[in-house]
């Protein structure tokens, strides 16, 4: 069993600025990764290097066994500021879709199983009623949700995802977060989120990223981690004995 | 004004009004929605060295021109795209080079440049058959291009980041669209000249932008405004004698404007 995602002692810096300092990271089928760490830790150039968008100065890098060029079309990614175009004529319909180019290939023309995927992924985030929708039409959580299921609509084998409750009202984060829990069932998930109540509740795994990443491929962190990650000591809420995140001190 | 038909010229203009407005109308608005107006106008100045090279080997400039303009885009897509200069600068720079290489060659050539003026302002009333025959080929060539690619071009242009994770080789789809704007060039340099091209190749799909929000109406839209201001501009032109590419710049801008104000004042009214 290849791993789904596999980093060695990742270097990545901006000019003279380290982002990423020697990552070594390990993620297998079915895991429920949350990432958590300061602004600017580093935490979106990771996903990058994972999804081959980013090289790194030094370090391997495997996505699905293989160079992460060539697999990541099996991935689902949600950007955290997407970096799509605003303005541009496009339908909440025509969007998702776009989450089926993978499987379609060129030359050919979305068929009536890209179509029922579509459906299927926007009645999962609740979006199905606004798939006539400009994109510029939707505010930011409901975009934020449309991004979502035009990931979810590739079918991937692991879900990247960069911030995803951002702008999303509480009621459907809630839902989205019982979505997660659900498709963890079939495949791998990594999310970074500031949300640290969420990570505590959802995930399976738990790792600190402020240039070094702190992660003992379980769901704890040690004081020391959150010290070295954050600068300086963090409060932590614990949410009760099933949900820390803190080891017992 | 119906007699002018009977004179092959007009029957030239007309066709090539038509024939510009399609390629113009399907990669205008892609100019358009992937903000890449001032690369546009770059490659288009750029491939005044082309014009320049066809006088110097004596050869029909526009032969000079088709490899010249996509060797400019190919240039300036790459050098944007790999090297650590900005796009703005990179723009700037090959934009005067290409016109530069240009002058240098126009004045090499012995004798006169005739109609240089028309490959700089344009003018449709010159249009040849063989022309007709090189703008029908480009035409046909940029619509299958953009009929085949329509899905991966949308998503490149859309957001390049999602389309190089789902597996679209964007930096090659980049630089196809740059090579398919530098052919749209060569189509329209006739009808309004390399300085006023991209007014044209920006206006009817701006205007389209207005009335739908479906990227497939759009370029129906503009291509239809686009022949629709062009013959408005052509038969002006030749009513009240002056030159056919800035007149026909000169309606759409007009039209644009009208618009544009038109626009304004209901919005108040609706405020």
């Amino acid at each position: 069993m290849t791993e789904v995602v596999e980093l060695q002692d990742i270097w990545v810096s901006y000019g003279d600025v380290t982002v990423l300092e020697a990552v070594d990271l390990i993620i297998q089928d079915k895991d429920f990764l949350g990432i958590i760490g300061p602004n600017g830790g580093g935490k979106s150039t990771l996903l990058k290097v994972i999804l081959g968008l980013i090289t790194p100065d030094r370090g391997i890098v495997k996505l699905l066994g293989d160079n992460p060029v060539k697999t990541r079309k099996h991935v689902g990614y949600v950007p955290q500021y997407a970096s799509f175009n605003l303005n541009f004529p496009i339908s909440v319909w025509e969007v998702v879709l776009m989450g089926r180019m993978n499987t379609v290939g060129s030359l050919r023309r979305y068929g009536k199983k890209d179509h029922d995927a579509a459906q299927e992924a926007l009645k999962k985030v609740k979006m199905l009623e606004y798939k006539d929708r400009q994109i510029s039409e939707l505010s930011g959580g409901q975009r934020q949700r449309v991004f979502i299921a035009r990931s979810l609509v590739t079918d991937p084998k692991l879900l990247i995802l960069d911030e995803p409750a951002t702008g999303v009202d509480f009621v459907m984060q809630k839902e989205f977060y019982e979505l997660l829990r659900e498709l963890k069932q079939h495949i791998s998930i990594i999310m970074v989120s500031h949300d640290i109540s969420a990570i505590s509740v959802y995930v399976d795994k738990v790792a600190c990223l402020n240039r070094k990443l702190h992660y003992h491929n379980s769901k704890e962190l040690s004081p020391e981690d959150l010290d070295a990650s954050y600068g300086c000591p963090v409060e932590m809420l614990a949410h009760g004995m099933p949900h820390r995140v803190l080891k017992l001190h | 004004m119906i007699e002018i038909l009977q004179y092959d010229f007009m029957r030239n203009a007309l066709l090539t009004a038509i024939l510009a407005s399609i390629a113009c109308g399907i990669i205008g608005v892609y100019v358009v929605v992937k903000k890449i107006v001032s690369i546009s106008g770059g490659i288009s100045h750029a491939s005044f060295g082309g014009v320049g090279l066809g006088y110097f080997l004596g050869i029909n400039p526009l032969y000079g021109l088709i490899p010249f303009s996509l060797f400019s885009a190919l240039v300036m897509g790459l050098v944007s795209k790999r090297s650590k200069m900005s796009e703005d600068t990179a723009t700037g720079i090959l934009w005067s080079l290409g016109m530069a290489i240009g002058i240098i060659f126009i004045n090499l050539t012995p004798g006169y440049a005739p109609d240089l003026m028309t490959y700089l302002f344009g003018n449709i009333l010159t249009v040849s058959t063989s022309d007709l025959h090189v703008m029908l080929a480009l035409d046909a060539l940029i619509v299958v291009i953009v009929y085949a690619f329509y899905k991966e071009f949308m998503a490149m242009c859309f957001d390049e980041e999602f389309a190089s994770v789902i597996g679209v080789a964007v930096e090659r789809m980049y630089l196809l669209l740059l090579c398919l704007i530098a052919l749209t060039i060569v189509l329209l340099i006739k009808v309004v000249g390399i300085i006023l091209i991209i007014a044209l190749l920006t206006m009817p799909a701006t205007l389209s932008a207005h009335y739908t929000h479906n990227l497939r109406n759009m370029m129906y839209l503009s291509i239809f405004f686009g022949a629709f201001f062009s013959i408005m501009g052509l038969s002006l032109s030749y009513l009240l004698d002056i030159p056919s590419g800035a007149t026909i710049i000169l309606v759409m801008a007009g039209v644009y404007i009208i618009h544009f104000i038109y626009d304004g004042l209901t919005k108040k009214v609706h405020a």
